[in-house]
């Protein structure tokens, strides 16, 4: 079974020490150490996205990143979303969140924490997508509920700042 | 039909306040936010983690287990296999085949054989290796014609019939002779519709607890919540009051958690056995291998018509592949046939339909379960016949509408019906009329229809109480707490239910909360399946909530010493109608209520009428309403390499009232996708040892963002006169046509018929080379 391993992580702006086996990888650090569960696991082999977080901005894996190698780096999950948006003085969750939630694109919602971030991932690079750059970025994310279409609507939406639909 | 099962489609006031908008979901927020909590996400002190130990051989006897090594392993809490675990259970109660794990034999590969409750996963899956089986291998049938062909030894061998027939089904409508020998165009084909599976990105779960007072609690990520509780009574040997089943926020399903699965009994067993709660989360593999998704299917159809294009007589004959067990295949071969006599009349019609035992993961209810695979057929010849006979595809439809208020030939009791302006909307907005046949070669345009259910009156297992139940409690905090069975997979169902009650009691929508889909808090449901849940939960809700209604507005006419007709409930107020009436915040009103009344709550029901032919099977796939759809969808196909893009999809769908027009159009675009990808990318198969060929997520190829055609969805209300405010379903319906419709472009641009799914690019390429040497042989 291996050892264990004391690691030190920064996660939602917080630094965290946990103790996890050696081979974990960050999606088990998050989930069954830390409960933070709105990571989801959907293949565990980096072939859905639904795992997705972010490593210092940017949508990684993390049922493929042994957590050692998260050390050193920030890691943002879907918790902190809406809490960082807080911080900067913002109401509600973040626009991306909000605007999921209008379009309808959260149906069963099991892979959009991942989609959510890879979203809020291009919209910091990139803050007024085309279509295509859309499709692009979401692509390593697999929705098998609304063959997409509602969610690049959100990412528009949240993009236009805009409250939409309602 | 009882009163009560009548609302009428009417707002409660002739506006709807709630009904028609974009409302947010009760749960968005939660799920936008990682708040949501799914069944791998509960995590119980002293939790054990279950692994089961699946048999390497399709077709085996299993002559011998020896658990000994793995009992002895530290950390290993409880092995069990199938003598702990004997009693047969399926979904469908005249079809008992499967236990949780192997009694005597493995009919797949995958098949459970003993599972291991242990400290961590990890500790679970060494001891996996340490189970020593002895099995005596059988020769395996992966195929139904080979099944069939050499049926010793049966796949299942305490049955009475020997011959691996799973169910067979042969039923004649009409005058089938004399419609062919009306018919002055008849075309004849075989189809073959390939395997898929639902790959929900949430892998099959459960948690089980049990405590000393023996009472057992399952969290499982089912999308049929009652018949789960049921299935575990009768294989546990419980009383059914001791169990708790409850499905918790569910992540995807598409018919692929609507059956009873083992993990629920296994964490059952070694959760009573060992006294710790107990998990199992399946790998993607494995829910692969457990499967249940769509039969495949090899058909031959023979349709005629008269010159003027008037369908005059179908005849079916289908094969369809079961796998190892029964699952739903006694609906599946009903299905097959019931569901393709709408929304194009036919006079007379015969199918004879046989499902057969294979030694491959069990097929069950896909996404428009049963019927979309004899959809492809049949609008495929729908598209021949037009051909043959000179008629535009879409006014051929036209020409066979079988209208509204009307009888199907196999006594299917139409009510609402959509289908024409679903056409309409589909040629208006794909421009059918000035680009059909005006596009360059290797690009084109196809149609095709369909009709779904919403719901049935086979309520699977037979009894006289309401299939859907609901109950509301109305707080004097303004606030109305509404308790129903049903299983809420994604699809939106406890926001529906909210929005109904909010409709029907005035209540501001956020005012509204949902405990859904716990035996122990809330009325029966029978569960997501058959596309029922809006049309009987919505019913039941508003039954209850119209009762709680009046109780209100009795009491505020009284208070206020006016007459009810008088009284509005709406956006979170109550007022006096008129000039100088009163208005008061509904929290208010419900204290006067409760005060006139005593504490306030209200029970409602469905059951459907009683529906359907006079004939055996005649009920099944007998529904209060069904749904029409029509797509158009554009194709190009490169002739160099064979690949088929389906660039856009026009989907129009009557959904008779669309409750939330976004839910809407998200079922519609999610089912198009979804046929898209069964029509061009995914398949579902085992090779020659009856091995998966690919399952994991990449080989299995779901469409991805990039991958995935423009949808655009047309929706289409009809208003129903039995369904919630009007509705009907959305969820599966949309699905059937993207398969056939993609065919008949694929004709339109390069003039070829496929008729084997999915669409490859070889199968492109072969078809292609066919035309070029016919071509040849006629110049």
């Amino acid at each position: 079974m291996g050892g264990m391993r004391a690691l030190t992580l920064r996660i939602n702006g917080d630094e965290v020490r946990v103790a996890a086996p050696d081979h974990w990888t960050l999606l088990e650090v998050l989930r069954y150490q830390l409960r933070l569960t709105g990571t989801k696991q959907g293949c565990d082999k980096g072939d859905c996205g639904a795992c997705t977080v972010l490593l210092d901005g940017r949508p990684v894996l993390s049922c493929l990143l042994p957590a050692a190698l998260a050390e050193g780096h920030e890691i943002t999950t879907i918790e902190g979303l809406a809490p960082a948006h807080r911080a900067r003085g913002g109401e509600g969750a973040d626009p991306v969140q909000e605007a999921f939630d209008r379009t309808g694109a959260l149906q069963c919602g099991f892979c959009q924490p991942g989609m959510i971030l890879s979203a809020r991932a291009l919209l910091d690079r990139n803050p007024h997508p085309d279509r295509a750059e859309i499709r692009a970025a979401l692509s390593g994310n697999l929705c098998r509920c609304t063959g997409y279409e509602q969610i690049y609507q959100a990412v528009e939406l949240a993009a236009a700042g805009g409250e939409g639909r309602d | 039909m009882a009163a009560r099962d009548r609302h009428g489609p009417e707002a409660p006031w002739g506006e709807f306040r709630v009904v028609g908008r974009p409302n947010r979901k009760v749960d968005g927020m939660d799920k936008a936010t990682g708040r949501a909590v799914y069944t791998d996400d509960i995590q119980l002190p002293g939790m054990l983690h279950a692994k089961t130990l699946r048999s390497p051989h399709a077709h085996a006897r299993i002559l011998r287990i020896d658990t000994a090594r793995a009992e002895a392993m530290p950390g290993v809490h409880a092995v069990i296999t199938g003598a702990d675990l004997p009693v047969t259970y399926g979904i469908i109660p005249w079809t008992p085949d499967e236990t949780a794990l192997a009694v005597d034999k493995v009919r797949f590969v995958g098949d459970e054989v003993a599972a291991v409750a242990a400290v961590d996963e990890d500790t679970a899956i060494a001891a996996l290796a340490r189970i020593e089986v002895e099995y005596e291998v059988l020769p395996a049938r992966l195929d139904p014609e080979d099944a069939l062909a050499h049926p010793e030894p049966p796949i299942h061998e305490n049955r009475k019939r020997r011959d691996n027939v799973s169910k067979h089904v042969e039923l004649e409508f009409g005058d089938l002779a004399a419609g062919f020998a009306a018919a002055d165009a008849v075309v004849e084909a075989e189809y073959f519709f390939h395997g898929t599976t639902h790959a929900a990105i949430e892998p099959h779960c459960a948690v089980a607890q049990a405590t000393p007072d023996g009472r057992l609690t399952l969290w499982s990520s089912t999308q049929i919540t009652h018949y789960v509780h049921r299935a575990l009574a009768h294989v546990l040997g419980l009383a059914p009051e001791r169990i708790r089943v409850i499905q918790p926020c569910l992540g995807g399903a598409f018919g692929g958690k609507s059956d009873p699965f083992s993990l629920e009994f296994i964490t059952a067993k070694l959760a009573l056995l060992t006294g710790r709660p107990v998990k199992m989360l399946w790998t993607r593999e494995e829910v692969f291998y457990a499967h249940r998704g769509r039969h495949p299917m090899r058909m031959r159809y023979r349709t005629g018509a008269t010159r003027d294009g008037r369908l005059t007589a179908v005849d079916a004959r289908i094969l369809i592949d079961g796998g190892a067990y029964s699952s739903y295949g006694l609906v599946t071969t009903y299905y097959s046939g019931q569901l393709l006599t709408g929304p194009c009349h036919i006079p007379a019609y015969r199918f004879d339909s046989t499902r057969v035992f294979t030694n491959k993961p069990p097929c069950g209810p896909k996404r428009g379960h049963g019927s979309v695979q004899p959809r492809f057929a049949f609008e495929c010849q729908l598209d021949e016949l037009a051909v043959k006979l000179g008629i535009d595809p879409i006014e051929l439809r036209r020409i066979n509408f079988q209208g509204r208020d009307t009888e199907t030939v196999n006594g299917q009791r139409i009510t609402s019906n959509g289908f024409l302006a679903c056409l309409d909307e589909v040629e208006r907005a794909s421009g059918w009329k000035e680009r059909r046949g005006r596009l360059p070669r290797g690009r084109g345009l196809g149609v095709a229809g369909s009709m779904y259910i919403s719901g049935t009156n086979y309520p699977i297992y037979p009894n006289d109480m309401p299939q859907a139940g609901v109950q509301i409690k109305l707080d004097r905090s303004g606030l109305a707490t509404v308790f129903t069975g049903g299983n809420d997979i994604g699809q939106g169902s406890n926001s529906v239910t909210a929005w109904l009650v909010a409709e029907e009691l005035g209540l501001r929508p956020e005012d509204v909360r949902v405990v859904a889909a716990d035996t122990d808090l809330c009325p029966v449901d029978l569960g997501a399946y058959s596309s029922r849940v809006t049309f009987m939960v919505g019913n039941a809700a508003i039954d209850a909530a119209r009762k709680l209604r009046r109780q209100v507005v009795a009491a505020l006419a009284e208070a206020w010493e006016t007459a009810v007709d008088r009284i509005r409930l709406g956006g979170g107020e109550a007022w006096e109608e008129g000039s100088g009436g009163r208005r008061i915040p509904l929290r208010e009103a419900f204290q006067i209520a409760e005060a006139r009344f005593d504490t306030l709550g209200a029970t409602g029901s469905y059951n459907t009428p009683e529906l359907g032919g006079k004939y055996r099977g005649g009920t099944i796939g007998a529904s209060p309403a069904y749904s029409f759809t029509a797509h158009v969808v554009e194709v190009s196909v490169d002739e160099e390499t064979g690949r088929v893009t389906c660039e856009k999809v026009w989907i129009a769908h009557d959904c008779g009232r669309a409750i939330n027009p976004v839910l809407v159009a998200g079922q519609m675009e999610g089912s198009a996708y979804m046929g898209v990808a069964e029509a061009l990318l995914e398949e579902h198969d085992v090779n020659r040892y009856g091995l998966h060929r690919g399952p994991n997520l990449l080989d299995y190829r779901l469409p991805t963002s990039v991958d995935t055609p423009e949808l655009r969805s047309l929706i289409v209300e009809s208003i129903d006169p039995e369904g919630p405010y009007g509705a009907k379903e959305a969820g599966e319906g949309p699905l059937h046509p993207s398969i056939p419709a993609i065919a008949n472009a694929i004709y339109d641009a390069v003039g070829v018929r496929l008729r084997e799914l999915p669409f490859t690019p070889g199968k492109v390429l072969a078809a292609l080379e066919r035309q070029r040497r016919e071509e040849e042989a006629r110049c």
